[in-house]
């Protein structure tokens, strides 16, 4: 049995009518890994052992004629910042390297109720601040499609996990695009839902008014999959909400498709702006009406959310200090020491810079300049979209303004690395749901399309006429 | 309004070491130096907010969902995750007779 571009709905039949069963397509993804990864670097745990278990105990239940689900069975990959029981998870920082989580977070609880395979924990950029996965302790992960270039980030295991063939599909998070750009990276569809669409319970928190979580796949059909079984309000998470199933239906000749001129900038890579361009021509000429729009605030969106994000990232991250859990120095010092040792051993260079960066726009004397200012300026934007959602149905940009870049290429050049997200950040800033698909299967030049607050069902259906 | 960024071209080292100070970072000399450096290039490049004009618009935190998430005080049972405080106390550096053993603070 051939393994390779298997979707969900492929393998659910071939489980029922008994052409593999869980253990073996278990065992296939996990020699895989084995073997290759060892290049790629996308997980940063393992686990063979539960994978293989659990995998018997389901083939036992399909033996016996029990129902299954359409997602029992299906090998995934969780980024390392959501939590799954007994299951190391170290956020990609030295401060949590020895982390056993004692709770699923609410989506890993309700892929385990479907019964899905979970291989492994995959790397990412520390507490998932950064745009290339190379802020990981734990090492660089490659892009699959060329090992010389970064998966982009922060779900950069995710991310090549599945372009890899590590996994049938992985969950990621997105704060700035750490969903989008990295499937754009990648080549392959990534979903960033509205925020509240998904319970964050178990997400170690970074920048909690824009984190989101949602799910990374090679096909759009596969990723609605996953998205039906994780969405959906939560009493563990108050900022939850149930969104709206019933508008649906999409009749593309009369669907209106935003294009902003301000997402098509100089800054834009040509291979990119032609890529989308043959995107949008593609709905065009399935009868979408193409309208040209402004979204005047764009600019802003970026510095706007570096005041943002590393404000909420700083308190958030207060509570790392080696005294309740995580890595810590023994050694006899006082307690402030303790604190300063176990923070500034334990954190890495670009969560450091954003701790500092948060904290200095917080402090007395700055925060009506900077964080009261950005929160005024994150509402111009979100006012921006529903302007816009007034004329049209859909927004479509590229994903990113390049194509992936080489590893190292940014590193050492924060702003640099931030300009990564300039087309995806604003989406975060306004809670909007997004998606990013690849044009060509398997090409790392890639367009997201962006849809009104809520209507993450219909932005998925719009999705899917594409890949059709 | 345009922008004046000037003001904060470059921040002072003992901002710096203050900062670092308040987050409870142990820094290098050599990390202050390159976080001057960072800090400066970063704080120059969001400074761009200081164009727009913000003197009519309202701060909104929440999406325009404004309204309080309550749930009844009343006990949950847990059954299921009955070893959850072991597998807490397990977690915690350094423990005696169960009890999470903490630094000396006065």
């Amino acid at each position: 049995m051939e393994f390779t571009d298997l979707t969900i709905e492929k393998i659910h039949y071939s489980l029922l009518k008994k052409e593999f069963s869980v253990s073996e397509l278990t065992k296939y993804y996990l020699e895989k890994i084995k073997k290759e990864d060892k290049e790629i670097f996308a997980f940063i745990t393992l686990d063979e052992k539960g994978s293989l278990i659990l995998a018997k105990k389901l083939d036992e239940k399909i033996s016996k004629g029990q129902k299954i689900n359409l997602l029992t069975g299906i090998p995934c990959a969780i980024k390392d910042n959501i939590l799954v029981q007994d299951i190391k998870c170290t956020a990609g920082s030295k401060i949590l390297q020895n982390y056993f989580p004692p709770y699923d977070a609410t989506v890993v609880k309700k892929l385990k109720e479907e019964g899905v395979i979970i291989l492994g924990k995959t790397n990412l950029d520390e507490f998932a601040m950064g745009s290339s996965t190379e802020y990981s302790y734990f090492g660089s992960t490659k892009n699959p499609l060329d090992k010389k270039l970064t998966p982009g980030g922060s779900s950069g295991g995710s991310a090549a996990a599945v372009a890899a063939g590590f996994c049938v599909f992985s969950l990621g998070s997105d704060t700035g695009g750490s969903i989008r750009q990295p499937a754009a990276f990648c080549g392959i569809v990534g979903l960033k839902p509205s925020y509240g669409a998904i319970s964050r319970y178990g997400l170690i928190a970074f920048a909690s008014s824009l984190d989101q979580i949602g799910p990374m796949a090679k096909t759009v059909k596969d990723v609605n999959i996953v998205f039906e079984s994780i969405v959906g309000s939560d009493k563990f998470d108050s900022t939850s909400v149930d969104i709206p199933k019933n508008n649906r239906k999409i009749k593309i000749k009369e669907t209106k498709i935003g294009i902003p001129k301000d997402y098509f900038i100089k800054k834009i890579d040509a291979k990119i702006e032609r890529a989308v361009k043959k995107a949008i021509k593609r709905y065009e000429d399935m009868g979408a009406k193409i309208e040209e729009i402004s979204l005047p605030y764009t600019e802003y969106a970026l510095p706007c959310y570096y005041i943002i994000a590393p404000a909420e990232a700083s308190s958030n991250l207060a509570r790392y200090d080696g005294i309740k859990y995580g890595w810590c120095e023994k050694t006899e010092v006082d307690l402030l020491n303790f604190y300063l040792k176990n923070r500034g051993k334990g954190f890495g260079p670009e969560v450091r810079r954003r701790i500092m960066l948060g904290t200095f726009t917080l402090s007395s004397g700055y925060f009506e300049a900077y964080y009261q200012r950005a929160q005024k300026v994150k509402k111009l934007i979100t006012e921006d979209f529903k302007k816009a959602f007034d004329r049209v149905d859909f927004i479509i940009t590229p994903t990113t303004p390049t194509p992936p870049f080489k590893l190292g290429e940014k590193i050492q050049d924060p702003v640099l690395m931030y300009l990564s997200d300039i087309f995806t950040v604003a989406v975060n800033l306004a809670g909007l749901p997004a998606i990013s698909i690849p044009v060509e299967k398997k090409q790392p030049l890639s367009f997201q399309i962006i849809g009104p607050l809520f209507s993450d069902f219909s932005l998925i259906e719009m999705a899917k006429i594409y890949e059709a | 309004m345009k922008k004046n960024i000037s003001s904060y071209n470059k921040i002072e080292k003992r901002t710096v070491e203050h900062l670092a100070k308040l987050c409870r970072l142990e820094l290098s000399e050599t990390e202050i130096l390159n976080y001057q450096n960072d800090l400066s290039k970063i704080l120059e490049y969001i400074d761009k907010l200081k164009e727009i004009d913000i003197s009519n618009v309202r701060t909104s935190f929440d999406f325009g969902r404004n309204k309080n998430i309550k749930r009844r005080d009343e006990f949950v049972d847990t059954k299921g995750s009955l070893d959850i405080p072991e597998k807490i106390i397990k977690l915690m550096p350094e423990t005696k007779d169960g009890y999470l053993k903490v630094k000396k603070i006065i």
